[in-house]
């Protein structure tokens, strides 16, 4: 693989992550348990909506066949999304919610401010625009982790059983393949084993805080970052897809 | 070319009049999302969104084509800018204070780092200007705005975040 396929899988690769978080996140929509919830999820859905759109712009150029971004999240079959199978996984209850984002977020933020300095000057610039949505993110998710697990018996019950559900999925971001490692030596992009280090210090500083049980690391779940998926993802794009499936070229 | 008959500083101008769908009472030139204008072939207008998701960027496109039509330069391009990032230390201190006299208290300046470590920071508010306000709820009707309430003269207000 070369330098410049390299780059057009890893942005694609990073939209992929952003659609699908967004899209589960979009699912929620009218169902959080009060207002402020309600405004928070859809304007962080929002976000990585946007940041989708950015990114699959930009691959879309990177790959100078015409496609657009709708074409990338639209046109594409489930074995061509390269997205993590953690933000994949079908929703669950509030604290599932909360969980799954401060897993991802942790990792994705320093993946984002790595992403700033690297030798594309233009996915530095689109790290730099979302970094700062991320960042928001993260701060009001940590809280709300915290005041889950340092909350009740039966919050604390719930988001442990969250941690414990969803921990599986988190090896995965830190597995260094082909694309990674061209985008770390060709283009200055992020370690993955310093990442890695880092998000596990950082996990276990909220845990603690949170009054949770870090899991024991087991078996790790991938194949999510070469397209193979849980049996979920088929399902979900089927939704986001129809329209665009269904009346091919509709426009609105 | 006709597009040689206008002047930068006009269709700044021009730009000016155009307000932003979410704040009408800020003009884009006011939010600091306008970064330049440039007179070639063909006019182009470089915009830099706000959040990566507003909504409100493409039909900022839209009004943009549609006010310069309307002055009749036809020939115009938009370009997205992402570098350097807006923030809200973009918006101007004429936008300040029309966001205040619209019951929106601004954000601070070089707050927004702060803001997103730290959490609170005192917000005045936009009517009575005392600062003994509370936060019912860090989003609002929009992804850049938080609801708050004041204590001292009992009115709700919204306030635009730092980012």
């Amino acid at each position: 693989m070369n330098k410049e396929s390299a780059l057009l899988a890893y942005v694609t690769r990073l939209g992929d992550n952003a659609l699908v978080l967004g899209q589960r996140m979009v699912e929620q929509v009218a169902a959080y348990p009060e207002l402020e919830e309600e405004l928070a999820n859809a304007n962080f859905a929002l976000d990585y909506i946007g940041q989708a759109r950015m990114l699959y712009a930009y691959a879309g150029e990177l790959e100078g066949q015409g496609r657009g971004e709708d074409d990338f999240a639209f046109l594409r079959d489930e074995n061509e999304f390269r997205n993590l199978l953690l933000l994949e996984q079908p929703n669950g209850h509030f604290g599932d919610s909360i969980t799954k984002l401060v897993l991802f977020e942790l990792f994705y933020f320093a993946q984002l401010e790595a992403l700033t300095a690297c030798g594309d000057a233009r996915l530095a610039e689109i790290a730099a625009r979302a970094v700062k949505e991320i960042r928001y993110h993260l701060r009001h998710n940590t809280q709300w982790l915290v005041r889950l697990g340092d909350g009740t018996e039966e919050s604390h019950r719930r988001v442990q059983a969250s941690l414990d559900e969803l921990w599986r999925f988190t090896g995965e971001m830190f597995e260094a393949d082909e694309i990674d490692t061209i985008m770390e030596r060709a283009w200055g992009g992020p370690s993955l084993e310093k990442l890695r280090e880092r998000w596990l210090s950082d996990i276990d500083a909220i845990l603690i805080n949170a009054t949770l049980d870090t899991p024991e690391s087991g078996w790790m779940a991938s194949g999510g970052k070469a397209g193979r998926h849980s049996e979920h993802l088929g399902y979900m794009i089927a939704e986001m897809q129809y329209l665009q499936r269904t009346h091919p070229g509709a426009t609105w | 070319m006709v597009t040689a008959a206008f002047s930068r500083e006009e269709i700044l101008r021009w730009l000016g009049q155009v307000p932003d769908p979410e704040i009408p009472v800020l003009s884009i030139t006011d939010l600091g999302i306008v970064r330049d204008v440039q007179i070639g072939e063909t006019i182009t207008v470089a915009l830099a969104p706000t959040y990566s998701g507003c909504p409100a960027t493409e039909v900022i496109e839209n009004t943009v084509l549609d006010a310069l039509r309307e002055h009749g330069i036809e020939d115009v391009a938009i370009k997205r800018v992402l570098s350097p990032p807006w923030t809200t230390d973009w918006i101007s201190d004429e936008g300040r204070d029309k966001l205040r006299e619209y019951g929106i208290a601004p954000p601070e300046k070089g707050a927004g780092k702060r803001a997103l470590l730290r959490g609170d920071l005192e917000i005045a508010c936009p009517r009575c200007g005392a600062t003994t306000t509370e936060r019912v709820s860090e989003f609002g009707s929009t992804a850049c705005k938080a609801s708050y309430r004041c204590r001292g003269c009992l009115e709700p207000f919204e306030y635009f975040k730092c980012i």
